[in-house]
C-alpha cells in the first residue's frame, strides 16, 4: 500500500502518470515478441548475467561501507584530549601564534607564516599549471593560420552583437562590489576569515563576469596577456623572496627589521599582509588566465 | 518566543517554497517551464529562508550582512534566468512552435 503510494508520487513527478506511462510499456514488448520470439538461451543468460552483476555490486557496496564504518569507529573522537593530532605543535601554533605571527586569525598566521614555504609551493603550482595550459592553448602568431584569426574575429564580432544590455546594466553595478569585496576579503585575512585563496577567487570571478557581460576585449583594456604575465611573476618573485628574508633571519637568530605591529591592526603580522597580496594576485590572475584560455585561447 | 514562532514560520514557508519548485523543475518538460520554476528556488524560497533568518538573529550586523545577500540574490538570479531563456530562445529554432506563439494578420 504505502509502496504503491510512493510509486505513484514519484510517477506524478516525473510527469509518467500511470494512463500515459503503462501504455507504450505494454505494447512495445508485444510488438518485440511478435517480430523476434526471444531466444530462450540468450535470454536466459542475460537474466542470470544481470542477477549476479547485481549481487556482486550489492556486496561490494555493501562490504566498502562495513570497512568505512569500521574504520570510523577505531578513529579517535573529534576533538579528544588524548588525539595524535594533539601535540606540542597544535599547542603551540594556538598559544604562541599570535605573539609570534601578530596575525588575529590563526589559520592565516599557520598557512602564511609557520608554513608558509608549503603555500609557496601551492602558489607555484597555480602558476605552473597556467603555464601549461597556456602552452598547449594560447594562440598565437607562431600557431595560427589565417582562417583561425578570421574565425576568432568573426567569434568577437557575434559576441558583441548578442551581448546582453539586461546583463550589462547589472554587472556595471555588481562587478565593482565584487572587486572591492575581493580585496577586502585578501586585505583582512590576518584579521578576519578570508586571505589570499579566497579573495583572489572572488576577485577572478569578478572579472570572468565582467568578461562575459562586455566581451574579451573590454577587460584587454587593462588586463593583457603582459599583465597577467607581469603580475603573476612578479607575486610569485616577491613571495619568495620575502620569504627568503624571513627564513634567513629566522635560522640565523637574526634580529627581523619587519615589525609584527599591533594585534587587530590592518597594518600588522608583518609579512602575512604582503604575502596575502602575493597570494591573491596569483589566485585571481589565474583563474581568469583559465577561464579566458580554455574559452578563447588568447587574452 | 514571538521572534522564533516568526522566524520558524518564514523559514518554513521557504523551504516549503523549495520543496514545491524543486517538484516542479522534475514535472516541467520544457526549459523556460522548468526555468520558471527554478526562479522560485532563488527568489522567493532564499528570500523567506533569509528573512526567517534576519528575524531569528534581530537586528545586529550580522542581519544587516544577510540583508545584503538577499540584495545580491536578487540582483543576480533574474540575470541568470533571463541569460537561460534568452540562450533557449536563440538556439532553438522551433522556439515559436515550443511556446504556442500565434501570429495574427
Amino acid at each position: 500500500m504505502n509502496k504503491q503510494h510512493w510509486k505513484a508520487f514519484a510517477a506524478w513527478v516525473n510527469g509518467t502518470a500511470p494512463e500515459r506511462a503503462t501504455a507504450p510499456l505494454q505494447e512495445l514488448p508485444a510488438k518485440r515478441q511478435k517480430k523476434h520470439p526471444p531466444k530462450t538461451d540468450e535470454a536466459r543468460r542475460v537474466r542470470v548475467f544481470s542477477r549476479i552483476y547485481h549481487m556482486t555490486s550489492l556486496v561490494v557496496c555493501l562490504s566498502v561501507v562495513c570497512v568505512l564504518l569500521y574504520t570510523l569507529f577505531h578513529l579517535p573522537l573529534f576533538g579528544a584530549e588524548d588525539n595524535p593530532a594533539v601535540n606540542e605543535v597544535v599547542e603551540r601554533y594556538v598559544t604562541q601564534g599570535l605573539t609570534e605571527t601578530g596575525a588575529v586569525n590563526v589559520v592565516t598566521g599557520m598557512i602564511l607564516d609557520y608554513r608558509a614555504f608549503d603555500t609557496f609551493g601551492e602558489s607555484s603550482v597555480l602558476f605552473l599549471a597556467v603555464s601549461c595550459v597556456m602552452m598547449l592553448l594560447l594562440k598565437d602568431q607562431n600557431n595560427t593560420s589565417f582562417a583561425d584569426i578570421l574565425q576568432l574575429q568573426h567569434e568577437r564580432e557575434t559576441e558583441r552583437e548578442i551581448s546582453d544590455p539586461i546583463l550589462q546594466k547589472v554587472v556595471s553595478v555588481v562587478v565593482p562590489c565584487i572587486l572591492l569585496f575581493g580585496i577586502y576579503v585578501v586585505l583582512n585575512g590576518h584579521l578576519s576569515p578570508g586571505g589570499g585563496f579566497s579573495g583572489g577567487a572572488i576577485m577572478g570571478a569578478g572579472l570572468i563576469l565582467y568578461s562575459a557581460a562586455y566581451g574579451m576585449d573590454a577587460v584587454s583594456r587593462f588586463f593583457t596577456h603582459k599583465t597577467f604575465r607581469t603580475l603573476t611573476a612578479t607575486a610569485l618573485l616577491c613571495y619568495a623572496l620575502s620569504k627568503a628574508y624571513s627564513f634567513f633571519t629566522g635560522a640565523n637568530d637574526l634580529p627581523s627589521c619587519i615589525p609584527l605591529g599591533i594585534p587587530g591592526a590592518i597594518l600588522s603580522s608583518g609579512l602575512i599582509l604582503v604575502l596575502n597580496i602575493c597570494v591573491g594576485l596569483i589566485v585571481a590572475c589565474t583563474m581568469y588566465g583559465f577561464y579566458v584560455l580554455f574559452t578563447k585561447g588568447e587574452f | 518566543m514571538i521572534q522564533i514562532i516568526i522566524g520558524a514560520i518564514l523559514i518554513l514557508f521557504g523551504v516549503v517554497t523549495m520543496v514545491v519548485a524543486t517538484i516542479g523543475i522534475f514535472r516541467f518538460k520544457y526549459v523556460l517551464n522548468r526555468m520558471q520554476a527554478a526562479a522560485l528556488i532563488d527568489t522567493l524560497g532564499i528570500l523567506l529562508v533569509l528573512a526567517g533568518l534576519i528575524v531569528l538573529s534581530g537586528f545586529s550586523t550580522l542581519s544587516a550582512k544577510t540583508l545584503l545577500i538577499i540584495c545580491f540574490l536578487w540582483l543576480a538570479s533574474p540575470v541568470t534566468s533571463h541569460l537561460i531563456a534568452r540562450a533557449e530562445v536563440m538556439t532553438n529554432p522551433d522556439i515559436e512552435k515550443e511556446c504556442e506563439v500565434v501570429h495574427h494578420d
